[in-house]
């Protein structure tokens, strides 16, 4: 049995629902398999903040009714999935990461939630994150930190750390994420995962707890590029309910992770994306990726887009001034926390009192930075400035995409840090996101995939591969392609090499 | 509570030229919520037209109502505007319990319409033409309930009662540029500018525009400058004023109150003020130091609104006859005074007496029973003409009973008031109640005879030619038949008895 599970937990998404669709395994079984896992070492991995057991056997039970009814199953059917605390999910509790939905039950599912439902997969629980998805370490949670499953006094990345983890962990085959700078592929890259942040308006965000509205995307993570691909199909699509949602066919992202290659195209490298900080050993690991990527057929073109180094300021101008304003609704009026209520208290203070207690330090720092930045007479500084370095980088992209077909950088510019390190130092924080948040300001598509461990510490490295916007299928075919050479070249699965829990 | 010492009107207009902003708020009369898809139903259960969205839930997205655009952009049309071939919705931040996001989903620097006037028609018929600034799109509030304190306000409260169904209803802010140069008659205009625009809202039909219930409201912005000079005074913002007369009486009193604090030597500061129905004065409310920051930017979760030039002259073929210029024609048809007009028109009456000819009556006689028996009846029941149960087709079947003799006017007004009571059809109430004009000749001779049989001595003096003194003779008869003749008949055949011509 125990064996029987250990080899249920290492298969990847699309094995597990060929067993289940064959009835080689059930659901239940499945399920169970992790649960079990998640019983035995997520107390020291702590990527899960709520688990629900019931729920997942009841969703697994029903699958495998489903498949004796002789009822068509999903390509997902049956797998379990892990999700990130920020997708509501009805009846089940949504914190965040923060003390100030401590306990909140939202009435009502994310459209992602739905979609997952809809395709039979198996939802686990909810995975830890920086609070409100602010953090690349899941430090910021309000509910301890999560351990990264190849060193675990190391961070895991942020702020879906508990995504990755889980993942790195094998508690789950699949999980979900959210990106507005980095927080799927960053976790991705430091656990030897693979993350995708989708488009913009690629995948619906209805039901994401806003951080930046405009920044914000849910994606797929997953240990294969398939799997990410599966994932992905299932929820990106049009949903009217998010009016920033793409109207448009999603590319064919699956048939793509299923014909990796990357003979004949045109692939760019940013000259911007290397020099200080940035770790030996991630710079080795990318050069040699990029050398694979010419063994294999690929063009190499160097491009230059000088925006791109005004990319983290401007990000921390444009995301604390949407989240002072997507997180005055925390207010202790309807939902979630309420201190100071005892009848003494108007009901300004009541807001004042609950906001001291319920938020951390960094979503703070990051409210008022944004309220700052969007006040009368510094509105064009800031704000209005931002929004023109925006421009640029979308121009820069523009351009980059006129000559190449992908760009390929470094995910993040070191592996992963110890726990604690760069906790007090807020902007060492912010430049792990360095290379990912370009692409977040420019709405187009990127992936990480892991492509080796740096020599210096014997920890993952991500490469990001970039696409233009609604051309995610080019990340899964030139990711599948990597993935495969560089799994030939090593033997087996990066995530092999990682310490058992 | 301050008490003003207030300059006579004319004394204040003898020095001072008021300028005046007005901003008007109108709820939309969509089916559904502005972002979100919940019923805008009026007099609900509190907070039971409410979803993720309105309740701003986390995660909770909008999605605009586009019959919300079409209506803004009707509006801006109606009010000659240019539509904005690109704009966006912007957040307003500032918090406040009623408000569920903390922020109101507005319009800042790209409101849909801009650039339009509306001509207002003064009681004695001058023409005044009100400049628009901007018409934008924007969500409602909830409603906030404050109770136990003394005043309804939130001051002296002890806890507040939150019903967010109105929260995301489409409201439409149109603000006017400065109007200026209307010297006494600046109150005036006021009125018939918000009274112009409510007409001009309901014939667009995009709301109901009852102020009373608040689908309407009007803040009176007034400031003062002494006379001759160009540069604008302070100003004072008083708030919903929420009756036609309320807004007349509210400029008119800050006329007054600027007056005096500028006459005196004092500055007047720049603030929101609350109006008092009671007494038609207003107070002080929030003191602005300095403009409130709410820190605008462009709504994130909301892509731009960018109507097509097709659309919009699409909905421009759909904008009704103005109201002003209609009511001008109607006036002419109908063959009355603009005095008589105006009557009508505060009475509510115009579309009914219009319904009322349409239904086969002639204009005189559907304006005589709606301004008068029927606007009584209004007035005594406290709800407008066209709430009372009695129908334009109906009036107008009184009518025609009336033309041809079956009723007479008494007899009309018992049948309105069968109708008013929920008795039937004006055929079944002069049926049930047998009002009909007693036409039955023998039945009339016979009462005729005993008039005059009862009356010998003014017989004779009509016999020798008095013949206005058969009125007396009219009167009994008509008492005898407990009113349900034809008094015209009813002369004839007393002339015709007695011999006499008529």
């Amino acid at each position: 049995m125990t064996g029987m599970n250990t080899d249920l937990i290492k298969l990847s998404a699309a094995e597990i629902a060929g067993r289940i669709a064959r009835g080689e395994v059930t659901a239940v079984e499945v399920a169970e398999a992790h649960l079990a896992r998640i019983e035995a070492v997520d107390e020291k991995v702590h990527a899960f903040l709520h688990v629900d057991r019931e729920g997942a056997l009841a969703a697994a039970r029903e699958v495998d009714a489903k498949r004796e009814r002789g009822e068509t199953l999903g390509p997902l059917a049956g797998v379990p999935v892990a999700l990130k605390d920020i997708f509501t999910t009805e009846g089940i509790p949504t914190t965040v990461g923060s003390k100030i939905l401590e306990g909140w039950i939202p009435p009502y599912d994310a459209t992602v939630t739905r979609r997952l439902k809809e395709a039979d997969v198996v939802i686990l629980g909810k995975t830890n994150m920086d609070e409100f998805a602010m953090g690349s370490s899941t430090e910021n949670s309000a509910y301890g930190p999560t351990g990264n499953p190849w060193d675990l006094t190391r961070v895991p990345g942020g702020s879906g750390g508990g995504s990755s983890a889980s993942l790195a962990a094998y508690e789950a085959p699949l999980a979900l994420g959210t990106d507005t700078g980095g927080s799927i592929r960053q976790p991705a890259a430091v656990t030897g995962t693979v993350g995708v942040k989708p488009t913009y308006g690629g995948v619906s965000r209805y039901g994401m707890v806003a951080f930046s509205s405009s920044l914000d995307q849910g994606g797929p993570c997953a240990r294969t590029v398939l799997d990410a691909a599966l994932l992905h199909s299932v929820i990106a699509g049009h949903d009217e309910m998010d009016s920033t949602s793409i109207d448009q066919p999603v590319p064919d992202v699956v048939e793509a992770a299923r014909n990796g290659e990357v003979r004949g195209l045109r692939i760019g490298i940013v000259k911007e994306f290397r020099g200080e900080g940035y770790q030996a050993g991630v710079m080795q690991r990318f050069d040699e990726s990029v050398e694979l990527l010419r063994e294999l057929g690929a063009e190499i073109v160097e491009l230059s887009c000088p925006s791109f180094t005004k990319a983290l300021a401007a990000y921390y101008l444009i995301a604390p001034s949407e989240c002072s304003s997507n997180l005055a609704r925390f207010d202790a009026m309807r939902y979630g926390l309420r201190v100071g209520d005892d009848g003494t208290h108007s009901a300004e203070t009541v807001t004042a009192l609950t906001r001291e207690a319920g938020f951390g330090d960094e979503v703070k720092r990051r409210v008022m930075l944004g309220t700052y930045a969007l006040s009368s007479g510094y509105y064009d500084a800031y704000y209005g400035s931002a929004q023109k370095v925006r421009t640029l980088i979308a121009r820069d992209f523009e351009k980059a995409f006129e000559q190449v077909d992908v760009v390929v950088s470094p995910t993040t510019p070191t592996t992963a840090f110890p726990i604690g390190e760069r906790a007090d130092d807020p902007v060492a924080m912010y430049l792990a996101d360095l290379c990912t948040i370009p692409s977040n300001l420019a709405g187009n598509s990127a992936m990480s995939l892991p492509c080796g461990l740096a020599p210096e510490d014997g920890l993952p490295v991500g490469l990001q591969i970039m696409a233009p916007a609604m051309a995610d299928d080019r990340l899964y075919r030139v990711g599948a392609a990597v993935e495969a050479a560089l799994e030939a070249r090593w033997g087996h699965p990066l995530l092999e090499e990682a310490p058992s829990l | 509570m301050t008490v003003t010492e207030l300059v006579s009107y004319d004394e204040a207009l003898a020095t001072y030229d008021p300028v005046m902003g007005l901003e008007v708020h109108v709820e939309l009369g969509t089916r559904t919520k502005m972002f979100c898809g919940c019923s805008t139903e009026l007099g609900a259960d509190a907070n039971s037209q409410v979803c993720p969205t309105c309740l701003g839930l986390p995660g909770a997205l909008p999605v605009v109502n586009a019959s919300g655009v079409e209506s803004a952009i009707r509006i801006g049309l109606a009010l000659h505007c240019e539509i904005a071939e690109w704009c966006r919705f912007a957040r307003k931040n500032y918090f406040y319990p009623d408000m569920p996001k903390n922020f109101q989903t507005s319009q800042y620097d790209e409101p849909i319409a801009f650039n339009g006037y509306l001509d207002v028609q003064l009681e004695d018929g001058e023409v005044f033409r009100v400049e628009i600034e901007r018409a934008h799109m924007e969500e409602d509030t909830g409603k906030s309930t404050h109770v136990g304190g003394a005043t309804g306000r939130i001051h002296g409260a002890s806890h507040s009662l939150l019903d967010y169904n109105r929260a995301g209803i489409p409201l439409i802010e149109i603000v006017t540029k400065p109007i200026e140069g209307a010297g006494e008659r600046a109150p005036e205009v006021a009125k018939a500018y918000v009274a112009e625009l409510r007409e001009l809202i309901k014939a667009l039909g995009v709301s109901e525009a009852r102020m009373e219930q608040g689908q309407m409201r009007c803040d009176v912005n007034l400031s003062l400058r002494p006379k001759g000079q160009k540069k604008f005074g302070t100003r004072s913002e008083t708030k919903n004023v929420n009756s036609l007369r309320s807004v007349e009486r509210a400029a008119r009193f800050e006329v007054q109150r600027h007056a005096a604090v500028l006459s005196s030597g004092g500055t007047i500061v720049q603030e929101t003020r609350h109006f008092h129905e009671e007494d038609g004065s207003t107070t002080s409310g929030r003191v602005k130091e300095e403009a409130e920051d709410y820190r605008y930017f462009p709504e994130p979760d909301l892509v731009p609104v960018a109507p097509s030039r097709e659309w919009v002259e699409e909905l421009r073929a759909t904008l009704p006859e103005p109201p002003r210029e209609r009511r001008n024609r109607l006036r002419e048809e109908w063959g009355i005074t603009e005095h008589e007009m105006q009557s009508v028109l505060n009475a509510g009456a115009v579309d009914l007496i219009v319904a009322t000819i349409e239904a086969g009556a002639d204009a005189a006689s559907a304006r005589k029973w709606w301004m008068g028996e029927l606007a009584r009846s209004a007035n005594e029941a406290g709800v407008e003409p066209a709430a009372l149960t009695i129908t334009p087709a109906d009036v107008a079947r009184i009518s025609a009973l009336v033309a041809e003799g079956s009723l007479n006017d008494k007899l009309a007004r018992q049948t309105i008031e069968g109708v008013l009571a929920g008795e039937g059809t004006p055929d079944e109430v002069v049926e049930k109640r047998g009002l009909a004009v007693v036409s039955d000749e023998g039945a009339l001779g016979t009462a005729v005879d005993e008039a005059i049989a009862g009356n010998p001595a003014i017989a004779d003096k009509i016999r020798g030619g008095k013949v206005a003194a058969a009125g007396a003779l009219v009167g009994a008869v008509m008492k005898a038949t407990r009113g349900q003749a034809d008094a015209g008949r009813v002369k004839e055949l007393i002339l015709e008895k007695l011999g006499v011509e008529g």
